[in-house]
């Protein structure tokens, strides 16, 4: 049985943070409301970071999520104002979107996650070690030559490429 | 510690969430929060596995790494067109958007 301690309590606490606020977001009219609800279903998630002692991507949830993305997000919602107050908020399939995510669900969770992963599952429940990576190890982990250098600089290509092609898209014709 | 079946059902929750977003919403904003909402459930799942199975292997963290800059450069892509769309065509109702249709 789940004995009751401060990280249960805290994950528990996260967990309602993140589905509220996830839940917040899809079901919002006004945009700006859905982005700060996007950003506490964030914080959530940087606070399963903390919790899973990952705390270099807790900061970086922070920093660059919640930070840079999520801020974005506000500003293209006032970029294209007008748009917040739609009369419909959904189209006209949303109840077929509604009835997949909900099969989704269900099916993950009881064909795959407690099958698997549950109580009584094929596979382990809890840590294998209490020892874990720090984030030194994450760091030498990204520029070693045998591990992770080469996604390492193709994804730094990807963003650079990506932020080129924003500005071209986004910039305005003449 | 939690037991590690928590961690997925919060994660696979959040990401049926951000499908019902995806395929539901309007807006094109919307859509797009909606997918950095699976994105970061698929964030979740990688850290619990690599804490609850592979701790002392780095993995699951530098594949965490990865999918950070992979939803920074997709919001900047989408929002960017989201803009563009909306210099053009005044809306970002996607249904509106429907210059490819035959």
């Amino acid at each position: 049985m789940l004995e009751l301690n401060v990280q249960t309590i805290a994950f528990f606490i996260f967990a309602v943070l993140s589905w509220g606020g996830a839940l917040g977001l899809v079901t919002t009219r006004n945009l700006i409301h859905g982005a700060l609800y996007l950003i506490l279903s964030l914080f959530g998630g940087a606070g399963f970071f903390i919790l899973l002692s990952a705390p270099f991507l807790a900061a970086v949830q922070v920093l660059v999520y919640i930070g840079a993305i999520a801020i974005l997000f506000i500003f293209a919602v006032m970029l294209t104002r007008g748009m917040t107050r739609l009369r419909e908020v959904v189209n006209r399939q949303w109840w077929a979107g509604a009835i997949i995510s909900g099969l989704m669900f269900v099916l993950v969770i009881g064909g795959v996650i407690l099958p698997v992963w549950g109580e009584g599952g094929t596979n382990p429940n809890q840590p294998v070690s209490d020892l874990t990576a720090t984030t030194e190890d994450l760091g030498v982990a990204l520029v070693d030559g045998n591990q992770f250098v080469l996604p390492f600089l193709v994804s730094s290509l990807l963003l650079t490429g990506a932020m080129i092609g924003a500005i071209v898209v986004a910039r305005d014709q003449e | 510690m939690v037991p590690l079946w928590m961690y997925l059902v919060v994660a696979a929750g959040m990401f049926s969430i951000g499908v019902y977003g995806v395929l539901a919403r309007r807006n094109a904003v919307a859509i797009l929060m909606s997918v950095e909402l699976m994105l970061n459930a698929v964030n979740i799942n990688l850290v619990a596995f690599w804490r609850y199975v592979t701790p002392m292997g780095m993995s699951g963290q530098a594949f965490a790494a990865f999918i950070f800059v992979i939803a920074a450069a997709e919001a900047a892509i989408g929002l960017a067109i989201v803009i563009a769309i909306y210099r053009n065509r005044r809306s970002t109702v996607v249904e509106d958007v429907n210059l490819l249709k035959g």
